[in-house]
């Protein structure tokens, strides 16, 4: 009978083993992600100032966050930062990676080369870039001692055009890693089909045009998400590179949390700009995820 | 790179090939010239930057901007150089590193050779969580960190990056393991071998080339992080990224540019160097984390 009951007892603990194993990840995320989003939301409906406060408030937060210029200012940003660096290292990914199907000679030499900067910290990048886009010792003053004497390149001072350096650093970041999961999609298309319109006649400009790139969708589509969660969550490299300025030239809306809740004191509109990135971010991965792991059964 | 199966069969002209090299060998270019620029600059007097010539080679060969990043340089109010920064990076990655990918391999383990109602629900769970925006959880996770003790410690740092990374961790090894034949381990189960036997014996002896992604990207996020770093490491836990930006953005004093080129370089060294050895790998994490396995 004890002996019976022991081995009842051992099977039971096998059966139990797997999610015992798993409780304590699952935990963890359960409270420190969830149990935090929901946290940080609430405080987005308080008068939370210095400290996390009760006081319940509405969606007054919100309102007055969209009042403040600052927001508008790194939303106008946002868009511009993301529109361009979505389809820049989209258009480059695509276009490098279809050159570099060509059967090139040192392609895994080239390779290394586009993708090792996706291994470097943002505050490295923009390190590197800060100073090489400096009008002062960088590319300006060196064409100019090259004997370009009207050569002028001052955008990363320029209220108007310092966004577009945040943009060329983070694509010189990622373009190399969008190039490399093109050409995995590249390199998995069927030769047969392209051999069978060739024996057509088609063009190499039309085989791209009507077989091969419709035949990557899934690989834009990764892309794409990727890409704009990147966008959203661009964060260190502004802060290497720009400091959000000049002036708020650069200000996105990591950086705008940032110092509304830890400089500024208005932790209230702080976690309502944060909710609203959250928001954005799972409106693109959450169907994104449910289909690839939906697919996977 | 792991993907390589086949060539094209797009065939090209003389001309054509012409172009499309130069165009590599252009872009080539491109994402050297950063690292060409802090390499060239790191090894030459502040005098010769501040004359305009960024682009040249040294005419004088110095190794003080790195003598100086590494041990003296002024970072907040200390001259402590990058030195100790660079330990307490080390400090937080080992420890991060290891517990997030032991605890990915088991989770994986269990999400797919021991399902159960509910678990491709609670792996999105685990999965959403590494694309939250940050910020969403700052607030909250500074508080925690106070009520725990651990505000401004290295444990935890690692406490942090280990709830952030499991998520990546356990898809690695989850889409790893959904190929490795079922049929194994349920003839070890009839052999009476139990949950952590089948683990050790099994799975694990062949599970190298999905930890080594693992721990490459595990490593690469987690040396490379800033937002965490910033938002909560106290005087003597931060990592050399912050450390890093703190010396470049200080505002007292010449901007010693040679310095600081020197500091990219070593706060991108341990990464890089991962990246030559193991690039291969390195790819690999980055594309499980995007495309389908």
């Amino acid at each position: 009978m004890a002996q019976a009951a022991n081995a009842d007892f051992k099977t039971r603990l096998q059966s139990l083993l797997p999610k015992l194993v798993l409780s304590p990840s699952l935990a963890l995320v359960l409270v420190f992600v969830y149990g935090f989003i929901f946290f940080s939301v609430y405080l987005s409906f308080t008068d939370s100032r210095l400290l996390p406060s009760y006081g319940w408030v509405g969606w007054e937060n919100y309102s007055k966050l969209w009042r403040l210029s600052h927001w508008k200012t790194s939303l106008t940003n946002m868009g511009i930062f993301a529109a361009l660096y979505i389809s820049v290292c989209t258009v480059l990914g695509l276009g490098l990676a279809i050159f570099l199907d060509q059967k090139v000679r040192a392609e895994g030499m080239i390779r290394t080369i586009y993708l090792y900067p996706m291994a470097l910290s943002f505050i490295v990048t923009g390190t590197a870039w800060k100073w090489f886009l400096d009008p002062g010792i960088g590319l300006e003053n060196v064409l100019q001692t090259w004997g370009w004497a009207t050569f002028e390149f001052d955008w990363i001072k320029n209220r108007d055009f310092a966004i577009y350096t945040v943009v060329l650093a983070a694509v010189w970041q990622t373009s190399g890693f969008v190039m490399a999961m093109f050409l995995a999609g590249l390199r998995g298309i069927e030769n047969e089909i392209l051999k069978a319109a060739q024996m057509d006649g088609a063009s190499n400009w039309n085989l791209y045009r009507r077989i091969i790139i419709p035949q990557l969708r899934p690989a834009f589509l990764s892309a794409f998400v990727i890409l704009s969660h990147l966008a959203i969550k661009t964060f260190d490299l502004v802060i290497a590179l720009t400091g959000g300025g000049p002036g708020r030239a650069t200000e996105l809306p990591a950086t705008f949390m940032y110092s509304y809740t830890f400089s500024r004191n208005q932790m209230g509109i702080g976690a309502a700009s944060a909710t609203i990135m959250l928001m954005t971010i799972a409106a693109i991965m959450i169907p994104y995820l449910y289909a690839e792991l939906r697919e996977k059964k | 790179m792991s993907v390589a199966t086949q060539d094209t069969a797009i065939r090209t002209g003389r001309v054509t090939r012409t172009l499309i090299y130069l165009i590599l060998i252009l872009f080539a270019l491109f994402y050297m010239l950063p690292l060409y620029v802090m390499a060239v600059n790191s090894v030459k007097p502040l005098d010769e930057i501040t004359g305009g010539g960024m682009m040249n080679l040294p005419k004088v060969f110095t190794l003080e901007p790195w003598a100086k990043a590494w041990s003296y340089a002024q970072i907040g109010v200390d001259p402590t150089g990058l030195q100790p920064y660079f330990w307490n990076s080390i400090k937080m990655v080992v420890p991060a590193v290891a517990i997030s990918t032991v605890l990915g391999a088991l989770n994986g383990y269990v999400l797919t050779k021991w399902r159960f109602r509910g678990d491709t629900i609670l792996f999105g769970l685990m999965l959403f969580a590494c694309f939250i925006p940050f910020q969403i959880v700052l607030i909250p996770m500074a508080r925690m960190l106070g009520l725990m003790g651990m505000a401004g410690s290295t444990g935890g740092l690692v406490l942090v990056h280990v709830v952030y990374g499991i998520g990546f961790t356990t898809l690695y090894f989850r889409n790893y393991y959904a190929v490795f034949p079922t049929e194994l381990i349920r003839a070890a189960q009839i052999d009476g071998a139990g949950f952590f036997q089948i683990f050790w014996r099994i799975l694990l002896p062949s599970s190298g080339p999905i930890a080594v992604v693992s721990i490459i990207w595990q490593f690469t996020n987690i040396w490379n992080d800033f937002l965490f770093g910033a938002s909560f490491a106290g005087a003597d836990s931060q990592p050399m990224t912050v450390a890093l930006n703190n010396l470049v953005q200080s505002s007292t004093g010449v901007k010693e540019y040679n310095v600081h080129f020197a500091g990219a370089i070593l706060a991108a060294l341990p990464t890089l160097l991962v990246y030559v050895v193991a690039g291969r790998y390195f790819v690999r994490g980055l594309m499980a984390g995007s495309v389908k396995g």
